[in-house]
């Protein structure tokens, strides 16, 4: 019962937040004053000047705005690289740990700067002090700030009018079919959101008794006699952008599952906020923009809708335990006892409730953290966070990619409802044509195109099943949830799948397996880029067309109606492209008498 | 209006002719124009081949152990598939066909007579040629009427059989090639270039030669590719993700799994909805020279109609003589009635009619008395008669004044009264005057016809704003806009303010309709989206429009509307239901193939044949049933591509609930219920 109150209060405070910080962040990117501006002014400034932007810079077209986005990522990824392999040379290394090799490092890379974070590697006993922080945490915020970006540039495309002008600027001169300035847009996302809401949630999360210190292991003799070493580092600063910007890439291997990282129950349900909090507030961002409000909330809504459906799937699952666990007699309560569902891989401070709800949350949205075992889900509850993915995490979905995600398939949900009520379909007054819908397509289709032909590569060969460690259907299940996680930038694992084979603690002898490292990272780097080039490119051709304005034969975007059939699109495309794979793996797992 | 009949799909003038082309269009030329069927196609020629491999004693394609029967009908019904989509375009086609042989029938081949002598075949005459026609002759080619007026027969083209009336000069001075000159004799000047009269495009257009996919078609087909694509990923991966499972699967039944998942139901009936809509509009007799045009009709926002002649009867009709203080009543009909004998005006006509009723005043042979009658000129604005020494005029009442100002006097302050009252109510006042004495006014009615206020409900429930246009002043235009219904009037129109009307409109974001018939409506119709010429108008309107309305009935804009939005809703939901069948296809197929993954030892079955929900017969029944399904649902849609989805003026949002239901959520149920009946008659009958 606990478990429902605590889903209800996170919803409730979800629905809260969404007005106030969707607000401020559309105040933010019209470059309007904002009560942080006194205090974060001047560092805005700074970073202005650091990043040579003249005023308000420059009204970028989707094509300038595009290479900025790609340029900045490039050097991210190339300053990134160079950092973990270089991290002998680095301060703050107590362990001493040596970089680890090349392919997992560029797996690594990939996976931070597309805002993944999948982790072949055990932080602990890879990464120096130095590495989490100077590398990782930086990646956290400017691959996050770049989603967020993207999808305010995409917004704008849909506010404005062909001319250029109408609503959604960035504060500058507006130019006709320009989408804002990136490099502004940049230093806004990580100075008026990330930074501030990242160090009051660090600072949360150290009350709670989360590490923050740069000091090394210490080895402490345990109870039973024996001796343990406990690795210690700057956790609460690196948790709190990890969550806020769906990152998920935790200090520690096991993640949110750590007492180190997660040590409360306060500090999950306080974590699960964090997470849903930008990608729940730029659904308010978007209506407010747009001009219509009602809009962002229908998009909300649908979200909601969906999110709400599968954390009440995995918590009856979750609760209810295996077929196979009643047939070997594992099932110790009914359901609704205390003792009963399944406790396998979770953890006691956590709960089902709190381990399923964590799970739902993490996987909806592209973050990935983990606060319990995936692979130890039943079958029904491993589902979950599969569909969570194969809906092409648009449901809240990461910091900006979930909305443009989203919008791509309110493009495709307008064409099919435009021409069901007799009329060129239209999204906000403005013509879904030819272009828009081939884009929509090769946007929305491109996740489950790569995320199928990986997995059959991965499964088909034998590269890739060295990769396997699971048998039985779990070993389809952790190598589709491995390219299925890459392919949507989340980053959660079904434990076992492994790029990188890890003998000793400290990188001796340690190699990565090339077939999984390169896979995975180059499906982590074209699922991230081919969408965001195609989103810009629909809104540069949005932001050039004019605006018809509604009648009552216009199909209305923001009524309960087009929400049914949004949810519609999103659950078909998903359950029709993933439905085979989603038999062969968690759905024969659910209905088999065999424990896997 | 005059509908065509509508043929009867199985009428065998229709149906053997299409089964003859629907087996030509196997051509893969032409299916690779489609492409979710040419991957049919495709499909269908693999697992020929797979068959014959089987037949002749090699084992089943790409592993698994079904018997050759089983490669046999998926063959069969995979070949049936395409023959059924090819049949749809094919009948849609023909009905198209059908009207075009009468109409190639009656293309004359008849030798013209040239004006200055000599004689020249019709399909040689060029733009500027004036030929003359006489009673009982065919008009070699379409043009203008530069001399003389006569009855022609249109019956040919819009079914009409009443003969019309076509006139040198004015708004009725078209005629089509092909009509037949009932009486009198006309000249005719020559306007179409060879080969291209209305009568040949009019051909083109039934039979879908000159047809080219519409914006709307286009983006939809991008829409069927990609999600073959999908779907051919999933199929193909599928095989690597089975071997996985240490179980296998067939060629062939990846073949058939794909079939059913790609959106073949409205890949296979697509073309058959655009060719079937132009079609609609035939019957209608509306012809749309652009299939754009149709599709944009469905997005029409504004509709600019005429007064006269569309909202109105034609003609105001003269209902009462309003006479100044001091004059008899009498004495003013009498003097509007001499005024009025030249005046060949409806109006005109009307006065002399209600002047013989009310006071039995009969027509004087004026000529004969040595009258000299004064015409209408747009300078002057009136008209009239000078007889017996005395000018009598009459016309509007700032040119009556401005009349009598000019002989030295003023209008009586009675007059404005009169002539604001008579606006006031609707009416169309006419000043008349005997010299500089001003006798009174004539109340002439503007009838608004039976049924307008409906019409306009309809066209406003579609999300339609109408504005009347015309040439009246503000106060008469506003209270007829009133009586008739309309949401706007643009009164004192120009032709200048009705095209600025337009492009002010489409400023706004607006899609702009309207129908004209005069040579200057020509640049308002070029430059509104959908502009409908009348028939019966001057050539060069029927030039600028982009449809031609054959009945010249002003309102048929409704119905050109509708069958706008038919053909995007038809596609709309058969795209729905073709997509959310993949759900049933899915639960029919892939248990099928999964049965004997992860089986415990000692069971054929696996976990996974729990998902066999329908409780078919066999694996191999189970995936015959769900492509026969596939196959078979086309045909039964035919009638439905063809007549189009029920449009009903209720509201976007209404008719989206109402689509979803049927199409979406039918879409989902129905395959369920059909693939069980199918698997039923296979399985238990023919025991597969």
């Amino acid at each position: 019962m606990s478990g429902w109150l605590q889903f209800a209060l996170l919803l409730a405070l979800v629905v809260a937040i969404v007005r106030p910080l969707g607000g401020y962040m559309a105040r933010v990117f019209a470059g309007e004053r904002v009560f942080l501006t006194p205090v974060l002014g001047p560092l805005e400034r700074v970073m202005r000047t650091a990043l040579r932007v003249r005023g308000d810079g420059l009204d970028q077209s989707w094509k300038q705005y595009a290479r900025s986005v790609i340029f900045f990522s490039l050097a991210s990824w190339l300053l990134l690289y160079l950092v973990l392999r270089t991290q002998g040379a680095h301060p703050w290394n107590p362990s001493d740990l040596a970089s680890a090799p090349w392919d997992v490092s560029f797996n690594t890379t990939s996976s931070f700067v597309t805002n993944t974070n999948w982790q072949y590697y055990a932080g602990e006993t890879t990464m120096s002090n130095f590495s989490q922080m100077a590398g990782l945490t930086v990646q956290n915020f400017v691959s996050a700030a770049v989603g967020i970006c993207v999808v305010i540039a995409v917004i704008r495309g849909i506010a404005r009018r062909g001319d250029g002008t109408g609503a959604g600027g960035g504060g500058g001169k507006q130019s006709p079919g320009g989408l804002g300035n990136f490099w502004v847009d940049l230093v806004r996302t990580v100075v008026y959101v990330l930074l501030p809401i990242a160090t009051i949630g660090a600072l949360l999360l150290v009350t709670q008794g989360v590490l923050q210190t740069l000091g090394g292991p210490i080895t402490v003799g345990t109870v039973a006699g024996g001796e343990q070493t406990l690795s210690f580092g700057p956790v609460a600063s690196q948790e709190a952008i990890k969550l806020l910007g769906t990152n998920g890439g935790g200090f520690f291997n096991v993640n949110s599952a750590m007492p180190f990282e997660n040590p409360t129950g306060i500090s999950n349900f306080f974590e699960m906020l964090l997470v849903l909090a930008i990608p729940a507030a730029l659904t308010g961002t978007y209506g407010r923009m747009v001009g219509n409000r009602r809009q962002g909330w229908a998009i909300f809504g649908a979200m909601v809708a969906m999110f709400i459906a599968l954390v009440v799937v995995i918590t009856l699952a979750e609760g209810h335990g295996s077929v196979a666990q009643h047939a070997a007699g594992l099932h110790t309560g009914a359901f609704d006892g205390s003792t009963g569902g399944n406790m396998e891989g979770k953890e006691q401070r956590f709960g089902i409730a709190g381990s399923g709800l964590f799970d739902t949350v993490t996987t909806v949205t592209s973050t990935g953290a983990v606060n319990s075992g995936f692979e130890s889900l039943t079958g029904i509850g491993s589902l979950v966070p599969m569909i969570g993915l194969g809906t092409s995490e648009v449901i809240f979905g990461g910091v900006g990619s979930g909305l443009y995600g989203m919008l791509l398939f309110v493009i495709l949900a307008v064409f099919i409802g435009g021409l069901m009520v007799g009329r060129t379909p239209e999204l906000h007054g403005k013509k879904i044509e030819a272009r828009e819908v081939k884009l929509a397509m090769l946007g929305a289709l491109y996740m489950p195109f790569a995320v199928l032909t990986t997995t059959a590569l991965a499964v088909g060969t034998g590269h890739g099943r060295k990769s396997i460690f699971s048998s039985g259907p779990q070993s389809f299940s952790e190598s589709f949830y491995a390219y299925l996680s890459q392919g949507n930038n989340n980053g959660s694992a079904f434990a076992g799948y492994t790029g990188y084979v890890q003998p000793n603690g400290n990188n001796d002898g340690a190699f990565g397996i090339t077939f999984a490292d390169l896979l995975g990272g180059l499906s982590m780097l074209f699922v991230r880029f081919f969408p965001i080039l195609v989103v810009l490119a629909i809104a540069g051709s949005l932001a050039r067309k004019r605006v018809a304005p509604p009648g009552p034969g216009t199909l209305r975007t923001d009524t309960p109606t087009f929400v049914v059939l949004l949810i519609g699109v999103i659950v078909l495309v998903g359950a029709l492209t993933f439905f085979p794979a989603f038999l062969l793996g968690p759905v024969v797992q659910s209905l088999t008498t065999s424990l896997f | 209006m005059t509908d065509r009949p509508d043929r009867s799909l199985l009428d065998p003038a229709i149906l053997r002719p299409a089964l003859l082309d629907s087996l030509r269009k196997l051509d893969p030329r032409i299916q690779v124009r489609n492409p979710v069927m040419f991957v049919v196609e495709i499909g269908a020629l693999i697992t020929t081949v797979a068959w014959l491999i089987q037949a002749f004693g090699g084992s089943p394609l790409g592993g698994g152990h079904q018997p050759a029967w089983f490669a046999f009908s998926v063959t069969v019904w995979l070949w049936l598939t395409v023959v059924f989509a090819n049949l749809a375009e094919a009948l849609a086609e023909g009905r198209g066909k059908a009207q075009a042989d009468t109409l190639r029938a009656m293309r004359s081949d008849t030798v013209a007579r040239l004006r200055d002598g000599g004689t020249r075949p019709a399909a040689e005459l060029r733009p500027g040629d004036v030929v003359v026609v006489e009673a009982g002759e065919v008009i070699p080619g379409d043009g203008t009427v530069v001399e003389g007026i006569a009855s022609v027969d249109e019956s040919a083209i819009t079914g009409e059989s009443a003969p019309v009336i076509r006139e040198a000069g004015g708004d009725r001075s078209a005629v089509t090639g092909g009509t037949r000159v009932l009486s009198d004799r006309i000249l005719v000047e020559i306007t179409q270039e060879p080969g291209q009269s209305f009568l040949d495009r009019m051909i083109a257009l039934v039979e879908g030669a000159s047809r080219r996919k519409t914006p709307n078609e286009v983006a939809l087909g991008i829409l069927l590719a990609g999600l073959t694509i999908v779907f051919l990923t999933v199929v193909v991966t599928l095989k690597p993700f089975v071997e996985f499972a240490d179980a296998d699967v067939s060629l062939v039944t990846l073949i058939a799994l794909l079939v059913a998942l790609i959106p073949t139901t409205i890949g296979a009936l697509l073309s058959a909805i655009g060719i079937a809509g132009m079609d609609r509009l035939v019957r209608r007799n509306v012809l749309a020279l652009s299939g754009r045009a149709v599709e944009a009709s469905g997005d029409v926002d504004v509709l600019l109609l005429d007064k006269t002649g569309t909202i109105t009867l034609g003609n105001r009709q003269a209902t009462a003589f309003l006479p100044m203080p001091g004059i008899d009543e009498r004495d003013l009909a009498e003097a509007a009635q001499l005024a009025s004998l030249a005046d060949e005006t409806p109006e005109g006509r009307s006065i002399v009619v209600l002047a013989k009723q009310r006071f039995q005043i009969r027509e004087h042979d004026l000529v004969a008395a040595g009258a000299e009658f004064v015409p209408f000129t747009a300078q002057t604005r009136m008209s009239g008669v000078d007889y017996g020494g005395r000018r009598l005029r009459k016309g509007a009442g700032d040119a009556i004044e401005r009349w009598i100002a000019e002989l030295g006097a003023t209008a009586p302050p009675e007059l404005r009264v009169e002539l604001d009252r008579v606006a006031g109510e609707g009416g169309t006042p006419l000043a008349v005057a005997r010299d500089e004495q001003v006798l009174g006014v004539v109340y002439l009615k503007d009838i608004v016809k039976d049924g307008m206020r409906e019409r306009f409900d309809r066209l406003r429930a579609m999300g339609i704003k109408t504005i009347m246009v015309t040439g009246d002043n503000r106060l008469t235009a506003n209270k007829i806009g009133q009586e008739a219904g309309v949401d706007d009037v643009l009164a004192e129109a120009t032709p200048e303010a009705k095209l600025a009307l337009i492009k002010e409109q489409q400023a706004g974001g607006r899609l702009v309709a309207m129908t004209g018939d005069g040579t200057n409506d020509a640049p308002a119709l070029a430059q509104a989206d959908v502009g409908v010429a009348m028939n019966t108008g001057t050539q060069a309107a029927r030039e600028a429009g982009n449809m031609v309305d054959l009945d010249s009935n002003p309102t048929k804009l409704i119905e050109i509307v509708e069958v706008g939005k038919q053909l995007l809703i038809t596609r709309g939901a058969l795209t729905t239901f073709s997509i959310a069948n993949d759900i049933a296809k899915y639960f029919a197929i892939l248990p099928a193939i999964f049965a004997a993954v992860w089986a415990t030892s000692g069971s054929a079955d696996g976990p996974l044949t729990d998902l066999n929900v329908m409780d078919l017969g066999t694996p191999e029944s189970a995936i015959i049933s769900a492509i026969v399904f596939n196959a078979v649902v086309i045909p039964l849609l035919v009638p439905i591509a063809l007549r189009g989805v029920q449009y009903r003026p209720v509201g976007a949002d209404a008719l989206l609930r109402r689509n979803m239901l049927v199409y979406g959520l039918g879409g989902i149920i129905a395959p369920f219920v059909g693939i069980k009946l199918i698997d039923l008659l296979v399985h238990n009958l023919l025991g597969a």
